[in-house]
């Protein structure tokens, strides 16, 4: 390696737009308080620039880690396994029971990972499959401003969106004769997922409103996939604007839901039900289908586009909506008014509600320092709302030559393009079918020859291959170099930052790969 | 799919065996044609639920009904012997370091035996006996500790060369050994078979067994077992007997009463091979290798092996606790090390085909030895589990013990090192637990050295006074998760690391030890000790002193201020606990016990006083700091401190009281150091430990006052002959076999507990004795070590073993100390022990085959003791513990 970490570290600083990934809020409209250290580190760092980048240069780990609080001695090496121990601490691996297929069932395992840079997290992930009805739910929900939005209680309400007349009927009988309620998902969460189960009835009260909502509407055959998904996104970004406007005397609630609506979260979340995968995304996650062509190439087909300043449409939408005068001040510096990336968004009510509610809202005597809600009104506010949870709903129908959907976090599409991704699970897919073989039993092996081949691998590292295709992407993310290589040297860089220099350098990263089960889809196309 | 041929042919053995069983099972098995209805109901109630039915539920069972016992229910969540019992080795050996587990396994030995015979169930015992290899001369040594007291229980056992190792396994690569263990009555079983044997003769005996039934809770009222709820109903019962292994902790914490038992589940790989060309005999040794960290032995012509890697992989097994196999995935890259170490060692199975990796599920516990025994708070909860991949080897004997302890109230052999009760509420979080398990496992082939110290898991509880004396470089060791000081390692001097610091011989910190103890002689030194079990005993009326009358030996009813070391006796007079009791008022009391009593009295004490609100026990261990000062200058310290006299005329030694130490008022000093030296310890309430002990080492300054650790004080209390309990005394031994008559008042006017025993004893003589061992010829700096456990020979016959020992750097000697027992030359019946018989011998300890000539005293050196003694404290104030 002659590429020391310092002149790494050296080198992104410089082009330190990629820095910014984070702090979309504040970085622009509050002087940012890791900014500060961040030049402070800068300046520290262009002493070593100037004389040589060795290793000798960056022989005191701790100069480096000045702002962090810890007078710990942390290695600033991190050996190859705490390497994988970091990453691979937040797999979660799932594999459909075997005979599923044939059921129709086209999900064949999912795999997913993420890696935090906040303390805590602002990702959220789920995954679960409809019980109520056919298909399997996966959301990626990727928070700013504070982890206190992006709680996962999308899959719930599409759920209910979903379900037949007769089922919501069924649950809101046994709801009203208090009988215990059969449950609606199965999740396939990991034990470390974050679950608030103190507010859970409190947010079971407001789903309850919302099917019978549903009931009310009257209408037979109920809602179409893509009416569902719709209607579920805007009704839980209603409820959690009715939820702070409601009167809450207990403070640790209303607290709660005073940083919810305050705070915000993109999400992007896939329903699959045989062939059928609908997409609905609001913000800048992003969910991409691995395409194996007939000639073995491998092709991209991106499922959502990012709802940002980037984005045609949306700045056309944008300018639909409000009037000639604010064309100009939408969207500055790339950002909504200035402030926001994402152009969709659950909560941030700042750019949704009037100025009024706002004031009455927050003036009603709360602390709001405390509770970190940064209170500010954009210039150029004059025709809220500026922001949506509204999704886009693609509908693909899924064919034998689609492999996997990745569904990802702007953590990771920031560091990896969509044709880098596809191409790194690809690579990994026959990287992982070309081990099989080696380990299978079908012909005898004996046990020199296996010897052999455990020595070979471990020699060539592929032990240490990693078996959740999350993992992989994320080690690539954050550790890949122009030459699409990880560098070892820059991913325990990058992993030993500590917590408040991590996020200046890398996102939240969430991953979840979806693989489809070909067989079954062509079943599908060949008994209809 | 060897696993499976191996289950088929138990069944069918079984079931033929066991006619009454075929029955119930033969509907479920054909279950295409019938709608599977469960073919016999559970009972309503039953005197015993034994949930689990692996090798340890089985046995439970087996050995309750034995016993007299009928009224018993077993229940499986899965079906018979189909968990880790069904996947494990099937290796019996009796190879343990640990005593009691050695008698556990040689019983299950004999058991499984005689087995087939009794019930007609193959049980595929095969004797091969088992080399145990040594590839280093450490290794060699540890191998010749375990041959010494194999030998003496008269298990055939011997020292091999590498020649000879060739002679017994013809694959053996030797050229890297030193040598070897050879027993040769080690076994191989069909562990399930062996379960479904145990579980024949249990259900002819009138166990009841239910399979496919799981256990949701155990329910408990007013602290003792009511019944068990079950996915098919519930059962009212008086016992309830957790064998759930790998489940054992996720069940225990099903109820709403909580019962800790730490243990956590490894992945544990081993590998089947296809029959060799020739195969191999299956009366073929078993081969341990731990330096290679593999186990090898015969199967079906091919072999089996596994072995214990340096980086474990913890099982989570939170969701899975339904699942009767486990469907582990096999890891050959994670098993590539240990193929290494098979193919070194036997280079010509290259080319033996591979038939499987099996992948099980191991539960280990935080200091690799089993769990058994009651739990603390649910009378009748008893708990067999977490038996560190030696399931089988421990399975009779383990079950046997456990059997006696519920019908007998105590099994018949001291099983203290493996009591439920020795862990607490402590160890029982997942984190600990996982963490630890990572070394415990790996520890299963480490060298077992003395003086072993756990990493991981620790700063548990510490003491406030910890980083001050981490600081002045203090090293640290572990007990019950209390951090205690081995010792200071002065500025400028450099110990060996870890690894290098391993060793049977003269430890490194030799003389840093010695200077310490030089200064507890001469000045003083000050050891925090605040790891101690400390209760506070009150009452409003005297039901106090009428309660603690009743369960210590001692007579409690002496001037307040008075200190009175007493033992807490069991019905048969022995040592349950030993502790200091400090009389605070006419009606309370104050009573300190070694540190891994906390759990253990608690419960004792609970379990005995009375119901009264008007007295109350509690457990004021973490509210004290205590420090010891031990030395001549430890009077001038504290009164210039006090500014009050505290001379022997003015505080006694044995005495208690409350006093100013510096600006903290309240310290409860009493005049006692566990030591036999002249010497105080201080409880100060833990908000003021920080300024006492500032003020005493400042003002110790000039007395030429230092820190000091447990070592030293352990080399003190051994060369003055004093017994600790946990290490010399335990449950078997009474105050007469250790010559602690003064510490009983058999005469105080009211009954106490083990009285009856006591008398017996002193009108019909002792069967052991204490005895204080010195070594004669024994060479420090190059002969290895006694540690404890070693054979005491008289006039070259074995007459016991030794429990603890240590070099005394006053005498320049080292001294042992160990029971002395007479056992007839014809008959090996045991007959009394007189002072004449200790007294007339020979005696040699055997520390790992090697001989020493050694000199037996019943009585301490007097010319140690400097301090004055009160009248009735004679000779041995033998009070002490670590």
């Amino acid at each position: 390696m002659s590429r020391t970490v310092s002149s790494w570290i050296l080198s992104s600083a410089r082009n330190s737009s990629v820095l910014r990934g984070k702090g979309r809020w504040y970085s622009i409209c509050i002087p940012d308080r890791n900014e500060l250290k961040w030049r402070l580190l800068v300046s520290k760092r262009c002493l070593y620039r100037a004389g040589s980048c060795s290793r000798s240069a960056f022989s005191s780990p701790r100069a480096f880690r000045h702002s962090s609080a810890e007078e710990e001695q942390l290695s600033f090496q991190l050996s190859a396994s705490q390497i994988n121990d970091i990453l691979r601490a937040g797999e979660l691996c799932h594999r459909a029971p075997p005979g599923s297929g044939r059921k129709g069932g086209s999900v064949l395992s999912f795999e997913s990972n993420q890696l935090a840079s906040n303390s805590p997290m602002e990702d959220r992930r789920s995954a679960a499959t409809c019980l109520r009805t056919a298909g399997m739910l996966f959301g990626v929900f990727d928070g700013h401003a504070g982890a206190a939005c992006a709680q996962a209680r999308l899959p719930h309400y599409i759920a209910v969106s979903l379900m037949p007349r007769q089922s919501l009927q069924e649950i809101e009988l046994a709801v009203e004769a208090m009988r215990p309620v059969r449950p609606i998902l199965r999740r396939h969460g990991h034990p470390g997922d974050a679950r608030d189960r103190r507010l859970s009835s409190r947010y079971f009260e407001n789903l309850r409103v919302y099917w019978q909502h549903l009931l009310d509407l009257d209408a037979e055959p109920g809602l179409s996939l893509e009416e569902a998904m719709i209607c579920a996104f805007k009704r839980l970004d209603s409820d959690i604007s009715l939820e702070v406007q409601a009167p809450q005397d207990n403070e640790l609630l209303r607290n709660i839901a005073l940083q919810v609506a305050f705070s915000g979260a993109t999400a992007c979340v896939a329903h699959v039900d045989g062939v059928h995968l609908h997409v609905a995304n609001t913000g800048d996650c992003r969910a991409v289908l691995g395409v194996r062509e007939e000639d073995g190439t491998w092709s991209t087909l991106p499922l959502t586009r990012d709802h940002n300043a980037f984005d045609e449409f949306e700045i056309r939408r944008l300018k639909r909506e409000h009037p000639r005068s604010e064309e100009k001040t939408l969207f500055v510096n790339d950002r909504l008014l200035g402030i926001l990336m994402p152009s969709r968004a659950f909560g941030d009510v700042q750019l949704k509600w009037s100025k009024e509610l706002q004031h009455s809202v927050l003036e009603n005597g709360c602390d709001v320092e405390a509770l970190n809600i940064y209170q500010y009104v954009p210039p150029n506010y004059h025709t809220p709302p500026y922001l949506t949870a509204e999704p886009e709903v693609t509908y693909h129908k899924l064919r034998s030559k689609d492999k996997f959907l990745v569904i990802a976090s702007d953590g990771l599409w920031e560091m990896l393009s969509n044709e880098r991704v596809v191409q790194l699970v690809a690579g990994h897919l026959t990287e992982l079918s070309v081990q099989k073989p080696q380990l299978s039993f079908e012909k005898p092996v004996n046990l020199g020859y296996m010897h052999n081949l455990l020595l070979q691998r471990k020699s060539k590292g592929l032990a240490s291959l990693d078996q959740n295709i999350a993992t992989h992407l994320i080690r690539h993310a954050i550790g890949g170099n122009e030459r699409g290589q990880v560098d070892q040297e820059k991913l325990a860089a990058m992993l030993a930052l500590p917590d408040d220099l991590a996020r200046m350098y890398r996102d939240d990263i969430t991953v979840t790969v979806v693989y489809f089960n070909s067989e079954s889809i062509e079943d599908y196309y060949r008994s209809n | 799919a060897a696993g499976m041929f191996l289950r088929l042919l138990s069944d069918l053995q079984w079931r033929a065996a066991n006619p009454r069983w075929r029955r119930m099972s033969s509907s479920r098995r054909s279950s295409s044609t019938t709608a599977e209805p469960h073919p016999v109901s559970l009972p309503a109630q039953a005197q015993v639920v034994i949930c689990g039915g692996g090798i340890m539920g089985t046995s439970v069972a087996y050995h309750l009904s034995k016993m007299g016992w009928k009224d018993i229910v077993l229940l499986e969540q899965g079906r018979l012997a189909a968990g880790t019992t069904r996947f494990c080795a099937g290796i019996v050996s009796t190879a343990r370091p640990v005593s009691i587990e050695l008698k556990m396994a040689h019983y299950s030995n004999k058991l499984y035996q005689q087995l087939e015979q009794e019930t007609g169930v193959q049980t595929g015992y095969m004797k091969t006996g088992s080399i145990s290899l040594a590839q280093t001369q450490d290794r060699l040594i540890s191998l010749k500790r375990i041959a010494s007291s194999l030998n003496v229980m008269g298990i055939p056992c011997e020292i091999i060369s590498p020649k000879k190792v060739l002679q017994l396994h013809p694959l053996i690569n030797i050229h890297d050994l030193v040598g070897a263990m050879y027993v040769p009555e080690d076994a191989l079983v069909s562990s399930a078979n062996v379960s479904l044997a145990l579980a024949t003769a249990a259900s002819r005996n009138g166990v009841q067994i239910h399979e496919r039934t799981s256990v949701s809770h155990v329910t408990v009222q007013k602290g003792h077992v009511t019944g068990v709820e079950t996915d098919r109903g519930r059962i009212q019962c008086q016992y309830f007997v957790n064998c759930a292994g790998q489940w054992a902790y996720e069940l225990g914490h099903s109820g709403e009463e909580p019962v800790h038992i730490p243990l956590h589940a490894c992945e544990h790989f081993y590998l089947l091979t296809h029959p060799l060309q020739e195969p191999l005999s299956s009366s073929l040794p078993t081969i341990v290798d731990p330096d290679g960290r593999i186990y090898i032995r015969n199967w079906q012509g091919g072999i089996l092996s596994g072995g214990f890697e340096k980086n474990p992989k913890p099982l989570f097994t939170e969701g899975r606790n339904q699942l009767e196999i486990q469907n582990l995935q096999e890891d050959w890259d994670h098993f590539g090390p240990l193929l290494s170490a098979l193919l070194r060692r036997m280079p010509g199975l290259e080319a033996l085909q591979i038939m499987q990796l099996v992948n099980c599920p191991e539960s280990f516990t935080p200091d690799m030895r089993c769990i058994m025994g009651e739990s603390p708070t649910a009378r009748g909860y008893f708990v067999l589990a977490g038996m560190n991949s030696a399931g089988i080897s421990y399975g009779g004997g383990a079950g046997k013990y456990l059997a006696e302890w519920m019908v007998n109230g105590y099994p018949s052999e001291n099983v203290w090192p493996l009591d439920l009760k020795r862990f607490g509420t402590l160890q029982s979080s997942r984190t600990f637990l996982r963490h630890r398990v990572m070394e415990v496992m790996p520890l299963m082939c480490d060298l077992k050295v003395p003086r072993w110290d756990f990493q991981t898991g620790r700063q548990l509880r510490t003491s406030p006074l910890y980083d001050r004396l981490d600081a002045q470089g203090a090293r640290w060791m572990e007990k019950h998760g209390f951090e205690r000081v081995k010792y200071f390692v002065p500025p400028g001097s450099d110990l060996l690391d870890l690894d290098h610091s391993k060793t049977f011989y003269k430890p490194d910190w030799f003389d840093i030890v010695g200077s310490e103890v030089k200064c507890c002689k001469e000045a003083v030194c000050v050891i925090d000790m605040s790891s101690f079990t400390k209760f506070e005993i009150s009452s409003t009326g005297d039901q106090a002193l009428e309660s603690l009358q009743y369960l210590f030996s001692n007579d409690l009813d002496v001037p307040v201020g008075h200190v009175v070391h007493t033992g807490m006796l069991n019905e048969k007079g022995g040592y349950e606990n030993d502790c200091s009791i400090a009389r605070l008022s006419k009606r309370s009391f104050f009573m300190i016990s070694p540190t891994d009593q906390q759990v253990h009295c608690w419960a004792w004490l609970k379990n005995r006083l009375p119901d009264d609100s008007n007295l109350t026990v509690e457990d004021v261990t973490w509210k004290y700091t205590a420090l010891n000062l031990i030395g001549p200058r430890a009077v001038d310290v504290l009164s210039e401190l006090s500014y009050a006299p505290m001379t022997a005329e003015h505080f006694p030694s044995l005495f208690c009281k409350e006093m100013s130490v510096g600006y903290a008022n309240g310290i409860r000093v009493m005049s006692i150091t566990h030591t036999g030296e002249p010497g105080f310890v201080l409880y100060i309430p833990i908000e003021y430990a920080l300024h006492v002990y500032n003020e005493v080492m400042n003002m110790g300054q000039k007395y030429g006052i230092r820190n000091a650790g447990y070592y030293a004080l352990r080399s003190l209390r051994i060369e003055k002959f004093f017994a600790f309990w946990g290490q010399d005394l335990d449950a078997f031994t009474t105050p007469m076999e250790c010559g602690r008559e003064f510490q009983v008042k058999l005469e105080k006017g009211t009954q106490f507990v083990g009285q009856e025993a006591l008398l017996e004893q002193k009108q019909n003589g002792v069967y052991k004795r204490f005895t204080m061992f010195i070594l004669e010829d024994h060479d420090t700096d190059l002969d290895l070590w006694p540690w404890w456990g070693e054979p005491i020979f008289r006039n070259g016959r074995y007459v016991g073993k030794t429990t603890s020992s240590a070099y005394s750097y006053t005498l320049e000697r080292h001294v042992c100390l160990g029971f002395v027992h007479h056992f007839d030359e014809k008959t090996g019946e045991e007959l009394v022990v007189t002072t004449d018989f200790i007294n007339q011998g020979e005696y040699e300890i055997d520390i790992a085959g090697q001989r020493f000539q050694a000199k037996a005293k019943l009585y301490p050196f007097s010319s140690l003791f400097t301090q004055r003694r009160r009248k009735d404290e004679v000779e041995l104030s033998g009070y002490q513990r670590e």
